[in-house]
């Protein structure tokens, strides 16, 4: 089978993690426990304080915390190659090492865009290199993403890419969109979609309502997005073919992948903290880190983004890491760039906004921040005996601010910086190394 | 109050206090020497990164006009076209020790970010589609001049209001001098949620009787080649004033400069009712009281040799 995840080489680990709160969304695992992992896998578990740990074990004491299967980030940026001085394959996978994942999926939109096996085999180096979490590669559906011409799907597939997309660019063309289902028939691999019509959304800077309205700021209309979707349904359907939808922002976007889900489509869709947290009125005071695309929408659009993640029509929470530099950032709004980092916050901004308030359930946090992998045919991550070990320890009470001691991303830019959340990742094992422990943790625990 | 940078920044008794004092500023414009040193010593900044010719030109002479030093500098021809970023041009005016910036920019919300890169007093001269605070004060001052009120009073602003920040503006002082606002123009140029300001919309000008003041906004020929209205021609037919839609008593007002035979006919242009000039004189009055009210008083910036005693808050006519 082709290897389609890549991190760099790590000793396996053995860790006694014991006395902590098991959970497990996907089995029925739910209550205080210890978990032996030797050599990268899950060897045993058993009652809190059941477990003796072999001499070459590290022991951490899990009392007071959650041991929640790692999550899988199925859209990210690490800006490799070409925009390394945002972020590069190391600084990205240590910052989804640190916000719990065990793996992510790096987006093509670099310079130049991932559109051929000879930079998909290069990316992989890279990645075997660098990487702490292992690391997959969505190439591009359009050569150079200029919404022409497929890539080479077929030799791509085979170099290892996990599916492919524009991300960051709609396929424009549904001649294009259609050509790229057909292929899938060769070659597998989900099309992940960045849903939006140029035609309606030119000029925009965010979501067109009210605050854009009074900011006298182009908007960038839901329908841009939602008629997208219809579109892109219809064409999945007629050609048997599966699409992902990504950062799902708009009501009728959501009413768009419901219709098309129960039409028995082969289609998932994925929504990301930002939209799940924040709205357009929190754009007022023109803040370049809340400046993303799709943009944050209304009161509205966000409840029902929420109600779709709660009924299962959104499958899974995808942050959409898109670090950038102070100079892309510190501009004026319009002229800003998209995207908010993600990464380092989005269990503990989801948790704290919506799980603490009783807004969705701690378990459906946990499977939706890991479900990403099951949408791109990946091993999910689980915590039972055999598995390789990818489960993050969480102590829920401890309160950080974001920001405060700075960031494992190369980028600043976060739509979340300077609020205080609740949830704090003390240790993050994926594929079987240690690929994170929080530093005071560390100290103690040693 | 350190800076303007909307409308939202004044209540309506800060508005009646600038439209006050811009009133006894008009009194030195009538005077042979036209000229106080309120500011005497202070350092004014133009820093225009877009054409304008009436805005810049009264801040400048608002500012000589209270005695202050001004320094224009305009984005054509610097080093901004060299590639210098808006905060590094700001850092570098700001070095020269200035006790206000004029910003005007293509860019929404330029004046608010240059605020927070610089110690000194920031208006807004116009910032992308968004607003352009001293314009709506002008054409407050201009009204009420002549209407003594604008309680209870009826205005229409007609035309492009997607693409105007004089509209932004205007809507929000006049709402809060306790008028009622409406604004009209063909949909494709009235943006979605505008009621949210505090106005009516009306995309016809059937009852554009029912209006105390008409104003009409500038129609831009690059919205043409976006084809936001069908032709130039359909665009004046709907939505162009002229005297067979003006009754007598109606005001006319511009923000300039004018598209004749596009949004103003020439027969209203000239006619008494337009008010279009007397708005012009009151740029500068209004921008000296503007001036006036953010620097007199304050602290002089470190580059300034000024009159550091003045802190009375009435003008110091000479």
């Amino acid at each position: 089978m082709t290897q389609r995840l890549f991190r760099a080489p790590a000793p396996e680990a053995t860790v006694l993690v014991s006395g902590a709160h098991l959970l497990d969304p996907r089995g029925d695992l739910d209550g205080p426990g210890d978990v032996l992992i030797r050599a990268g896998v899950i060897a045993e578990i058993g009652a809190p304080g059941g477990l003796t740990a072999p001499p070459e074990a590290e022991r951490v004491n899990g009392t007071g915390r959650h041991l929640l299967p790692a999550f899988f980030d199925p859209h990210v940026h690490l800006r490799a190659p070409g925009q390394e001085h945002k972020e590069d394959v190391e600084t990205g996978t240590r910052a989804a090492a640190a916000g719990g994942f065990c793996g992510v999926v790096a987006m093509p939109n670099t310079d130049p865009p991932l559109d051929s096996a000879p930079l998909l085999l290069a990316l992989r180096e890279t990645a075997r290199r660098d990487a702490r979490v292992p690391v997959g590669f969505m190439p591009c559906i359009s050569r150079g993403m200029e919404g022409e011409q497929l890539t080479d799907m077929v030799e791509l597939r085979e170099a290892g890419a996990l599916g492919f997309t524009d991300d960051g660019r709609p396929v424009v063309s549904s001649g294009l969109m259609r050509k790229a289902l057909q292929y899938q028939r060769l070659c597998g691999g989900v099309l992940a979609l960045h849903e939006e019509d140029p035609a309606l959304s030119a000029g925009g800077s965010m979501h067109e309502g009210e605050v854009s309205a009074r900011l006298g700021i182009g908007g960038i209309p839901s329908i841009s997005e939602s008629t997208m979707i219809a579109r892109d349904a219809a064409l999945a359907a007629y050609e048997g073919g599966r699409i992902h939808i990504q950062h799902v922002s708009a009501w009728e976007s959501v009413t768009a992948v419901a219709a098309a889900k129960a039409a028995g489509t082969q289609i998932t869709a994925e929504a990301s903290p930002h939209h799940l947290l924040l709205t357009d009125e929190d754009v007022r005071e023109l803040d370049t880190r809340r400046k993303m695309n799709p943009p944050l929408r209304t009161e509205r659009d966000r409840q029902a983004v929420i109600d779709a993640l709660r009924s299962g029509v959104i499958d899974c929470i995808a942050t959409d890491h898109a670090p950038h530099h102070r100079d892309d950032k510190d501009v004026p709004f319009e002229q800003a760039a998209f995207g908010t980092t993600g990464l380092e916050t989005a269990f503990s901004s989801l948790y704290t906004e919506l799980v603490l308030p009783g807004v969705l359930g701690l378990a459906r946090l946990v499977q939706a921040l890991s479900e990403g992998a099951r949408v791109l045919d990946l091993t999910v991550p689980r915590i039972e005996v055999g598995a390789a070990a990818n489960c993050c320890l969480i102590d829920l009470q401890a309160s950080w601010q974001v920001g405060e001691a700075g960031y494992e991303s190369r980028a600043e830019n976060s739509a979340f910086a300077g609020s205080t959340v609740s949830g704090r990742v003390l240790l993050t094992l994926a594929d079987g190394i240690v690929a994170y422990r929080e530093r005071a943790f560390a100290l103690t625990a040693a | 109050m350190k800076n303007l940078l909307s409308i939202n920044d004044l209540d309506r008794p800060a508005i009646e206090r600038i439209v006050q004092r811009a009133a006894s500023f008009a009194e030195v414009s009538d005077r042979e020497i036209k000229k106080v040193p309120a500011l005497r010593g202070r350092l004014v900044v133009n820093l225009f990164y877009e054409a304008s010719t009436r805005t810049r030109s009264s801040f400048e002479l608002a500012a000589k006009r209270l005695s202050a030093d001004v320094l224009n500098f305009a984005a054509s021809g610097s080093s901004v076209e060299k590639g210098e970023s808006l905060r590094d041009t700001v850092a570098t005016l700001s070095a020269y020790g200035p006790d206000a910036l004029v910003v005007r920019s293509p860019d929404v919300g330029a004046a608010a970010l240059v605020a927070g890169w610089t110690q000194a007093a920031v208006i807004n001269a116009g910032d992308g589609t968004h607003e352009h605070p001293t314009q709506a004060l002008l054409d407050v001052y201009t009204l009420l001049q002549r209407l003594g009120s604008l309680e209870d009073r009826t205005i229409w602003i007609v035309g492009d209001v997607l693409h105007s920040r004089v509209a932004r503006s205007n809507v929000l002082a006049f709402t809060k001098l306790g008028a009622r606002v409406t604004v009209c123009g063909p949909p494709t140029l009235i943006p979605r949620g505008i009621e949210s300001l505090g106005c009516t919309v009306r995309y016809d000008l059937d009852d554009l009787r029912e209006a105390d003041v008409v104003y009409a906004l500038r129609m831009q020929n690059e919205r043409m080649r976006s084809a936001f209205v069908p032709s130039l021609r359909e665009y004046a037919a709907g939505y162009q004033i002229g005297a067979r839609r003006l009754t007598p008593r109606q005001l006319l007002m511009h923000p300039g400069p004018v598209n004749r035979g596009v949004e103003l006919a020439s027969d209203v242009v000239d006619s008494a009712q337009a008010l279009i000039t007397t708005q012009v004189q009151a740029g500068v009055v209004v921008r000296m009281a503007v001036l006036y009210e953010l620097l007199a008083g304050t602290r002089s910036g470190p580059g300034a040799h000024g009159d550091r005693s003045l802190t009375s808050t009435e003008p110091q006519l000479a």
